[in-house]
């Protein structure tokens, strides 16, 4: 409700802006070339960067990641042995936060497909038919979006306990209805598009019609919002590791990573401060490419 | 602060270079313009899209981006170097010495200050005035261009207003400031015909009273010739033919501006004359011009190497001094003769069996109910629509905004559905039938052709899928045989075959609007409704489409229903025109009969109000606007504006229908005998005699 | 206008029943649960059900939701069995910390942001745009307990010169102003990510308008167009996602107070989840929902004050 834009009601128009016989305007010559600028090439880059790190952990890590060490926890800043240290259970830091980014980004990338999945369908309905469906769609939307999902997240899995489906699904309904309201707010404006009257009067089927003649169109600003949501997401179970209520130990997740030793930062400042420069540094490349997808389709 | 109030040329632009500079290159929109403005002249500048007419308007008043910028030349206005001011000198230019009236009027004001402020703050911030006495201009101003309560309007909200209204309180803020230049960037276009003429002739009148020179930018030449003194047609960047009005017009002599006439669809000419010529070709890309003539490409007198090697000068014509052109072989081509018109006229079109048929159409669209404003009414868009078409006949629906002929074809093609009366489409009822219930019989039988060329492709699908989708569909064919379908019906809109593969992104306007009537076609349609088809394409594209239906037409016996606003595209196609005013029908009958007094004073002043080259005679101009759509008048829905009204009687009773020769119905309170008895007393204007004759 | 306020708080009402009657199932589901914890886990089962039958827990749930809604209406939101008080006496006091701290980083935000997004967009790729773009990124990209782990490791660890605990306890060492430094610090720098980047977006598309053209072409100056002209329009948008952070900054800043043992709301709410504690989590839940759709009535009055096109 709140952000919804409202559309310009102009006075019809007869004649629309002229198409040439195909001299060239001076605006579409300069949008021409579609070049990825340095903050989606950076952004991309950290992204792969996360990922190899994730797929390839178990070649990488040093350690296993559970793997406690009473001798090194004696002495847990970093060393030749232990490149970024060791906690205070002696687990080697390194390996931890590589097996880490593997949690991550099994459990992010999920939530937010289910979050696309669900909320492009219900917007696609919504904008689409419009009248009483959209009328219920929307106002669930807004009751879903209303309620602080931190509550909800604290609520839900500190009483159902907290697997990695509970984190899902709980990500997955909160992150829907945003995703609906913008894919709604896109159907709403590309019904009005001629080519979805030239299908009608074809007699495509109205789930035909959203699924290729619209969805495809809206594929940008899609794009551009779930690598945010990425970001979001990552940030989400972080928080949630670090309340207590993400993944259940031992396995490495950077929240818990930091819940565990922030207590210690006065005297081991390390153990914290690795997985939050780890976690910060792979929300940091998704927002980039956010952004800088979002800047180059702009230009276009 | 150096003034010159009274330099003569106002404006003078000597070998100007505008350029962009893009990541492919460096792109000379406009290679070398040489231009002459005097005090208190009106110069038209015409030119298609692409011709970089906007540019040179931006240029002058030095606003061409962070990529653009004057390569070489000077442009000199009121004596001074506008790229030798500073910042400073600028900022006193702008607005006060020169301003500018813009193509959107919506889009131009700010949506969240009142009219009032926006007027007043260019005195304020000019000639320093108080915001009281800035306020007292506005509301002076406003008077001036025809606001019949100044003071209620100062107080409003642009989106409180009408198109017609908001181009006028733009003319209002650039005049406000009494600047020297005046520079209209088609200013009119997306405004209603009627109310095209009612804000030219403001302008004109205003220009004459204050002493303002107009640049007057336009793709439509008719406009231009009733406004301007002096006309330059521009191509390609280059003022290829430049004089006075009547040099120019009377006496083209460059071979665009002959493509130009020659594509013109005008009030004498129908498809059973010589069809429409357009030019076929494009223009030139600004980044890699011809070494000689831009227009060498697509010139049927082009000889190489004169119009090829070197570039090409501007020559005076023999005998014009003032009428200059761009082209070698001036003095070597044989004068344009205007096409043959009115000769054959619509032999008596074979009537036949109605196909579609429409009986006491109506439809109302229920209040749009919205939490923040209040309820609406009931909007009334048609009201008892009686209509025919014939097999292989052509209706033309003629219109302006509101009359309710988008309804009609929404209603005709099934995207909405009729709430009274009958519509029948051989026989069948369809009426309440929305497109996705009816029948696949009747979905073939009736397609439709959009208007916007840029949205009626989807951008993520192949060309060709649209069309092969489409057969598929109509006529159930496999995926195989509908693609060699959909090749055969892109080479029966005269498309090169490989365009199936292509993207709309990479088609020309014209290009798309073909592929858009190939896939109309797939299923074999009987009865073709097309929308506003050519209003937004080029003048010289519109002659292609418009050729290419009147030949489909003719080879494959189909009905077509078009909707236009313009009336020589109309006299053109048409066979019989229904013209609508407020959801009514006012008049409709034969072509011929149409296009002849008796008219219905509306159809009077629609065709008063076509812009036509060669044309010079009194416009009706028509005040106030029509009654807003809940509005259901209790008589004559035009009584309010028409400038034939009798009395009272108009506004109390419905006006009767009048039958005339061959189904032609007037819907008038005046008898036809007094109306053929009035409307014989203005010249003859229908069958497009120019005034002026050329020099035999 | 009536009517704008009446659909508002009838979707007010719908929002607080639907809301509360789920976290009301989700929470009271087994009945066996409630009573057990009273009785503590050693309790024999016999005991939980004798319990569960005197305190008529096995009564159909939406029964029990009538009453319970019956009971919060008389103000009686039930006993914390967390904190062994009344819910009434806690969640006021908790909500009122909260409340301090999102006051005094609403002041800081608002300001802060909207100065820096406009300064961003007025002139689009410019380097100070570009900065502030990549610079809010990066504040945005940064969890609050991360950056509450960088701030203190700075401004505690290394330099001494804040408190790495904010409890709220006057006549220690630290000044209760102290404490709030860091906790603010850092919700503000979470917060201003996203909002700078917001009214940046805004201020964008309203500098690429026609109308703005027109301001410029009548002369006027590049601080009156910017000021007079664009920022009325580049607020509308703004304001509403301005006042939505106003639900985030009561609701959401449970991390915050966490790291810095901050006596608020949202680490109430967590304690209340983890121990289960029932009419807590209920009571807190009914409140967090109030505060989220008041905001957002909030911003839809600010909409439609600001944007003439909608207003009646």
């Amino acid at each position: 409700m709140a952000l919804e834009s409202i559309s310009q009601a102009g006075p019809s128009t007869q004649h629309q802006s002229r198409s040439g016989s195909g001299g060239l305007d001076a605006r579409r010559l300069l949008s021409m070339r579609l070049h990825a600028s340095p903050m989606t090439l950076t952004g991309f880059g950290i992204v792969l960067f996360w990922i190899v790190v994730a797929v390839l952990a178990p070649l990488l890590a040093p350690y296993p990641p559970n793997a406690t060490d009473a001798l090194a926890a004696a002495h847990p800043t970093p060393s030749a042995a232990h490149w970024l240290g060791t906690d205070h259970l002696g687990r080697d830091i390194l390996s931890r936060v590589l097996w880490g980014a593997r949690r991550v980004l099994t459990v992010a990338p999920i939530a937010v497909l289910a979050a696309a999945v669900a909320g492009s369908l219900l917007g696609l309905c919504a904008g689409y038919y419009r009248g009483p469906v959209d009328l219920v769609i929307s106002r669930i939307a807004d009751i879903l979006l209303s309620f602080p999902v931190i509550i909800l997240y604290m609520i839900v899995l500190a009483m159902f306990g907290s697997s990695a489906l509970n984190i899902i699904l709980v990500i997955a309904v909160t992150k829907a209805p945003i995703i609906a309201r913008i894919v709604r707010a896109l159907t709403l404006e590309l019904r009005e598009r001629e080519y979805v009257a030239a299908a009608k009067m074809r007699g495509e089927t109205a789930f035909n019609i959203m699924l290729v003649e619209i969805l495809p169109n809206a594929r940008g600003p899609l794009i551009v919002d779930m690598c945010l949501r990425m970001g979001y997401t990552t940030i989400t179970i972080g928080v949630l590791g670090f309340l207590g209520i993400g993944l259940p130990p031992p396995d490495p997740d950077w929240g818990s990573m930091v819940k565990d030793t922030y207590g210690m930062m006065s005297v081991w400042p390390h153990m914290s401060l690795v997985p939050c420069a780890a976690i910060s540094s792979m929300v940091v490349g998704f927002n980039l490419l956010a952004i800088g997808l979002r800047e180059d389709a702009d230009r276009e | 602060m150096s003034e010159a109030p009274n330099f003569d040329p106002i404006l003078q632009l000597d070998s100007v270079c505008l350029s962009y500079h893009l990541r492919t290159g460096e792109a000379n929109i406009v290679p070398n313009l040489d231009l002459t403005l005097r005090r208190g002249e009106a110069l038209g500048l015409v030119g298609e899209s692409g011709s970089g007419k906007s540019t040179i308007a931006y240029a002058l008043m030095r606003y061409l981006g962070p990529h653009g910028r004057i390569a070489r030349g000077r442009i000199l206005f009121e004596g001074r170097d506008i790229a030798a001011l500073t910042e400073g000198e600028l900022r006193q230019i702008r607005g006060r010495r020169v301003a500018m009236v813009y193509q959107e009027p919506m889009s131009s004001l700010n949506p969240v200050m009142t009219i009032g402020r926006q007027l007043a703050e260019v005195p304020m911030l000019h000639d320093g005035l108080s915001f009281a006495s800035a306020r007292a201009r506005a509301e002076a101003m406003l008077a001036e261009v025809n606001f019949a309560d100044p003071a209620a309007i100062m107080g409003r909200y642009p989106h409180q207003l009408s198109g017609g209204q908001q181009q006028r309180i733009v003319i209002a803020m650039a005049l406000i400031g009494k600047p020297a230049l005046l520079i209209m960037d088609e200013p009119t276009t997306g405004l209603d015909v009627t109310v095209e003429a009612a804000v030219l002739e403001l302008v004109r009148r205003l220009i004459r009273r204050h002493d303002t020179a107009l640049l007057f930018i336009s793709h439509n030449l008719g406009t231009v010739a009733n406004l301007c003194d002096r006309i330059a047609v521009l191509y390609a960047g280059e003022i290829v033919e430049e004089g006075s009005i009547r040099q120019v017009l009377i006496n083209p002599r460059h071979p665009y501006t002959h493509g130009l006439l020659d594509s013109l669809p005008r009030l004498g000419r129908s498809k059973h004359d010589m069809p429409l010529r357009p030019i076929e070709g494009h223009a030139p890309s600004p980044l890699s011009r011809p070494a000689g003539c831009s227009f060498a490409s697509r010139c049927r007198h082009a000889e190489t190497p004169r119009c090829t090697a070197q570039s090409i000068v501007s020559l005076p014509v023999p005998g014009e001094t003032e009428h200059r052109v761009r082209c070698v072989k001036v003095a070597e081509l044989s004068p344009w003769r205007p096409p043959a018109t009115g000769g054959a006229s619509n032999m008596a079109a074979r009537e036949s069996e109605p196909l579609l048929r429409t009986e006491n159409l109506s439809k109302q669209y229920a209040p749009a109910g919205n939490a923040f404003l209040r309820k609406g009414a009931v909007v009334h868009a048609l009201g008892g629509i009686d209509l025919a078409v014939g097999r292989g006949q052509t209706l033309a629906i003629v219109g302006e905004s509101g009359s309710g002929k988008t309804t009609f074809a929404r209603i005709a093609s099934g995207l909405d559905t009729a709430s009274g009366g009958r519509v029948t489409l051989d026989g069948e009822e369809i009426a309440t039938l929305p497109v996705e219930r009816r029948p696949a019989d009747i979905k073939r039988k009736l397609q439709m052709v959009f208007q916007n060329p840029e949205s009626t492709l989807n951008p993520s699908h192949l060309v060709g899928r649209a069309v092969a989708r489409a057969v598929r569909r109509l006529k159930g064919l496999a995926p195989a045989a509908a693609r060699r379908e959909a090749e055969r019906l892109l080479e029966v809109v005269r498309l090169r075959p490989e365009i199936y593969g292509c993207k709309p992104s990479q088609l020309s306007g014209g290009q798309k609007q073909r592929v858009a009537i190939a896939r109309a076609l797939a299923g074999d349609p009987d009865v073709l409704v097309a929308d506003e088809p050519v209003s937004s394409l080029d003048v010289s594209v519109q002659a292609a489409i418009i050729n290419l239906l009147s030949d489909l037409q003719a080879e494959r016996d189909e009905s077509l229903i078009f909707i236009s606003h313009n009336l020589a595209v109309v006299r053109y196609l048409a066979d019989h025109v229904a013209v609508m005013y407020h959801g009514k029908l006012v008049e409709s009958g034969p072509v011929d009969a149409l296009f002849a007094p008796p008219y219905h004073p509306y159809t009077e002043a629609l065709l008063s109000a076509v812009p036509e080259p060669d044309r010079r005679r009194a416009r009706i101009i028509l005040e106030g606007a029509p009654p807003s759509a809940s509005v259901v008048p209790k008589g004559c829905p035009f009584a309010l504006r028409c400038p034939r009204r009798l009395g009272a009687v108009c506004d109390e009773a419905p006006p009767p229908r009048q039958h005339g020769r061959r189904g032609h119905r007037i819907a008038c309170h005046i008898s036809l005998a007094d109306l053929s008895r009035l409307q014989a007393a203005e010249p003859p204007t229908a069958t497009g005699q120019p005034l002026f004759s050329p020099k035999a | 206008m009536a009517r704008f306020f009446l659909k508002h708080l009838l979707f007010l009402l719908l929002t607080l029943v639907v809301v509360s009657f789920l976290v009301f199932v989700l929470t009271e589901l087994t009945p066996g649960d409630v009573a057990r914890k009273h009785l503590g886990a050693y309790a024999t089962q016999e005991q939980v059900d004798l319990l569960t039958r005197q305190m008529r827990l096995d009564r159909p749930v939406v029964v029990r939701y009538v009453e319970y809604v019956g009971n919060v209406l008389s103000g009686d939101l039930g006993n914390s069995t967390r904190f062994r008080v009344p819910v009434k006496d806690i969640i006021f006091d908790r909500l009122g910390n909260t409340a301090l701290l999102a006051l005094v980083s609403f002041l800081l935000i608002v300001p802060l942001s909207m100065g820096l997004g406009v300064a961003a967009g007025m002139r689009e790729g410019s380097l100070l745009d570009r900065s502030i773009v990549l610079g809010s990124a990066i504040l945005a990209s940064i969890p609050e307990f991360a950056s509450g782990v960088f701030l203190t490791s700075i401004f505690v660890v290394t330099l001494g010169w804040l408190p790495g605990t904010a409890t709220l306890q006057a006549g220690g060492r630290w000044s209760i102003a102290a404490q709030m430094v860091l906790p603010v610090a850092v919700i503000v720098l979470f917060d201003m990510g996203y909002v700078v980047s917001m009214v940046r977006a805004s201020m964008v598309e309203v500098m690429r308008r026609p109308y703005i053209r027109t301001a410029i072409l009548k002369g006027m100056s590049f601080r009156q167009v910017v000021l007079g002209h664009a920022l009325r329009n580049a607020m509308i948008n703004p304001v509403t996602v301005i006042l939505l952070q106003i639900n985030y900054l009561v609701t959401g800043v449970v991390v915050v107070e966490s790291v810095f043992a901050y006596p608020g709301f949202g680490r109430m709410m967590l304690e209340a989840s983890l121990y289960k504690d029932i009419a807590l989590i209920e009571a807190g839940a009914l409140v967090a929902v109030f505060i989220a759709v008041l905001t957002q009535i909030l911003g839809d009055l600010g909409y439609m004050l600001l944007d003439p096109r909608i207003r009646a």
